[in-house]
């Protein structure tokens, strides 16, 4: 046999025998393309293989937020079982539609180890959506709730931002988020989520992104869905449509960015708020965002 | 059958079973979590083969930009810094080489010979530092020991500011990097003597005594800049005469290079690419020399008579789902002194009939992730000389190249802390009239392997 064809034979032979034993190796649930199920569709069906390939380290096998790098991540991966999303266009209590788990996977979820999964596909992002609503049995016996109206946004002045800042004060935003919105009110240090962990409010002065979005319709909504599982709750009972808007200007007049609310309230010279009887406020923790 | 088949290579075959056999699923008991917790997969298609999500990543400065990605967010414990090398047994067999008919007797008339040799063998040692000094501001350190003389080299070193005046079209680049070319060599997936290197950018006509390598590692600056979406990207570099060597030892040019690319969606099919580059660059001919006792010494960093060369290329890579093509053609071009390894300043020693060489390539590689466990791939690549050195110097296709890879690798399990894959490949090279008699080499690999990092 010559030698360069005893060369390619016998490495053709390693290599299938090799790759046999390799493939062999690889089938079932340790291939990243587990086993299908004969109740999964194929929508989920490629978003478990996805799952496992970007999502297992952190949410774990079983979805419950245990993954290898959980005891290691603070703020903690969601718990996919318990199906209780915070970022949502729909009404506090209800799921979201899956078109906002889609935003969160794009977006990301900022002051979080959640990464933008920006560079996926889309088609991806609707099959990952389609194989984390297999964990919960909500998604079986409950429908999305209905995407809020959002009115359309007024003009930023004067008055608007005023009582913005009127609503702050009234509704007791500070309590959490501090008189200046740096997330050192009063209530700060004792706010746990939905599983008793510690959590942290929002400091309006570090980052111009909020977990669920940076637009002024992002921000209205948060305020008016809540963010559930947080202490952020919905305001959507105590605060009318119009008003919600004045919040959302006087809120960006604490955030590091020019924006016209934030010039109007430089004209206005407004200042921190000083509710009656609230306590001095301790030092802005750098790391409370 | 015994007697046709080394006593080794059957030593390979049950190692290969006992070795992939004994692989199972891994728990991770992790130390500390690394810095993203992410596994490998998220990153790459099969590690080191970045996906769409890793490229972004580098892009953006080894961010996520989800402001977690300062230094002050990591636990004090934290070290970014990973080693790679690979442990592996491999096969070579070169044709038709050159030898004494009878060894150690130089009166023995030469005859070719094919050599083949085999055994156990290391990679050298990729020790991988990278990571935030803050915010916007990313490194890449990477001393590479090597396997043969242990002496530590510096693959990689730079500082890049990313995202300046927060725009991720601006990101400055300087000290020692990987040009942003069409297909990256520190990622290249085949390890074999054959198949771990690009023709596209390794290969020189012979004779050619131009240093520059492409796939090597340069020492300069970098603008880069990318859409939001990393879909649109460009690379303009300058960089030293140098191919990357440390100490000023060429000359004072510099090497100019620029990349563009377009992705694009394809609808379920994934991440479409495609881009052009172009480099042009000065390399010297002759040195300043010093005469000590008749022997002239050329002096290091005074490189002169600088003549020109060029790279210029476009590509296309496709996604269809798992299966991913990435094909690149390219031109190349020296210069006759260059090429004819002839000093500038004697003219009159170039060969009659000497021209500028040209030559072009071809790479196709494909790529068919059955999981990301398991990846297979295969590449094919020619080089073709289109302009001889020397007019009318016979044959035509002398040096012509072509080269064929296959392999696979086995990743047994896929967490955030670290990576092994068991490798398997096979490549061999055909170079048209390259031997001493004027007939064709063949010259072939088999490696395996177990390729890891941590």
């Amino acid at each position: 046999m010559p030698t360069i064809h005893k060369t390619t034979f016998l490495s053709m032979l390693l290599l299938s025998l090799g790759l046999g034993v390799a493939v062999a190796q690889n089938g079932g649930a340790s291939s990243g393309f587990p086993t299908p199920k004969n109740d999964f569709t194929a929508s989920e069906q490629r978003g478990h293989g996805l799952y496992l390939r970007y999502c297992v380290g952190c949410h774990g096998v079983l979805g419950d937020g245990e993954g290898e790098n959980a005891p290691y991540i603070d703020p903690r991966p969601r718990n996919f079982i318990l199906a209780t999303f915070r970022c949502r266009s729909t009404s506090t209590g209800t799921l979201p539609t899956d078109q906002d788990l889609e935003n969160s996977l794009e977006r990301g979820l900022v002051n979080s180890n959640m990464p933008s999964w920006r560079p996926t596909t889309p088609y991806d992002r609707k099959d990952l959506v389609a194989y984390i609503k297999t964990f919960s049995p909500r998604w079986k016996t409950e429908k999305p709730g209905t995407p809020i109206e959002i009115p359309a946004e007024p003009e930023v002045t004067p008055e608007r931002v005023k009582a913005g800042e009127a609503l702050f004060q009234k509704l007791e935003c500070w309590k959490c988020h501090g008189v200046e919105g740096r997330g050192n009110g009063p209530s700060a240090d004792t706010l746990t989520d939905d599983q008793n962990r510690p959590i942290q409010a929002f400091n309006f002065h570090d980052g111009t992104r909020f977990k669920c979005g940076s637009t002024d319709r992002d921000l209205y909504k948060i305020f008016m869905t809540g963010l559930d599982g947080s202490p952020m709750p919905s305001f959507a009972d105590n605060v009318k449509p119009d008003e919600a808007w004045d919040l959302v200007f006087y809120l960006r007049t604490l955030q590091p960015m020019k924006t016209k609310a934030k010039l109007i309230a430089k004209q206005l010279g407004l200042k921190p708020i000083n509710p009656a009887g609230a306590p001095a406020q301790p030092p802005a923790n750098p790391e409370n965002k | 059958m015994a007697s046709r088949f080394p006593r080794s290579v059957w030593a390979a075959i049950l190692l290969a079973f006992v070795v992939v056999g004994s692989l199972r699923n891994a728990a991770a008991i992790p130390a500390f979590a690394r810095k993203y917790g992410l596994p490998c997969s998220a990153c790459h298609e099969a590690w080191p083969k970045l996906n769409s999500f890793g490229q972004t990543f580098k892009d953006t400065g080894y961010q996520l930009m989800n402001d977690r990605d300062e230094p002050i967010w990591q636990n004090p414990s934290y070290w970014p810094v990973s080693m790679r090398i690979t442990p592996h047994w491999h096969y070579e067999s070169a044709g038709r080489q050159t030898v004494d008919s009878i060894p150690n007797d130089p009166t023995s008339p030469p005859i070719e010979k094919t050599i083949n040799t085999s055994g156990f063998d290391l990679t050298g040692i990729d020790i991988l530092t990278g990571g935030t000094l803050a915010k916007n501001i990313s490194f890449l350190l990477v001393p590479s020991i090597s396997s043969a003389d242990g002496t530590v080299g510096f693959e990689s070193a730079n500082v890049r500011l990313d995202n300046i005046h927060g725009s991720p079209w601006l990101n400055l680049k300087f000290g020692k990097f990987e040009l942003d070319g069409p297909v990256s060599e520190k990622r290249i997936m085949a390890l074999s003597g054959v198949g771990g290197a690009y023709q596209l950018y390794h290969f020189v006509p012979g004779g050619d005594v131009n240093d520059f390598t492409f796939g090597e590692n340069q020492l300069g600056v970098e603008l880069m800049g990318h859409s939001l979406d990393d879909h649109t990207r460009y690379a303009l570099s300058m960089v030293s005469s140098t191919n990357g060597n440390l100490g000023l030892v060429g000359g004072r040019s510099y090497d100019g290079y620029i990349h563009v690319s377009q992705g694009f969606m394809a609808g379920k099919l994934g991440l479409q690419r495609v881009g052009a580059y172009f480099f042009s660059g000065f390399r010297p001919t002759f040195f300043l020399t010093t005469t000590v006792g008749g022997v002239s010494t050329p002096l290091p960093g005074t490189g002169q008579g600088n003549r020109s060369f060029y790279r210029a290329g476009a590509y296309a890579s496709i996604y269809l789902g798992r299966f991913d093509v990435t094909g690149v053609y390219q031109r190349a071009s020296d210069n006759v002194f260059l090429a004819n390894g002839v000093a500038a300043n004697n003219g009159g020693g170039l060969p009659i009939g000497a021209q500028g060489v040209r030559w072009d390539t071809g790479t196709i590689e494909a790529h068919y992730t059955y999981s990301p466990k398991l990846f297979f791939l295969t590449r094919y690549e020619l080089a073709r000389i289109t302009r001889q050195s020397v007019a009318g110097f016979a044959p035509s296709d002398l040096g012509d190249a072509d080269v064929i890879t296959v392999g696979y690798r086995y990743y047994p399990f896929m967490h955030s802390r670290a990576g092994l894959a068991w490798h398997q490949e096979f490549a061999t090279e055909l170079t048209k009239h390259t031997s001493d008699t004027g007939l064709d080499q063949r010259t072939s690999s088999y490696f395996m392997g177990f390729d890891f990092a941590f």
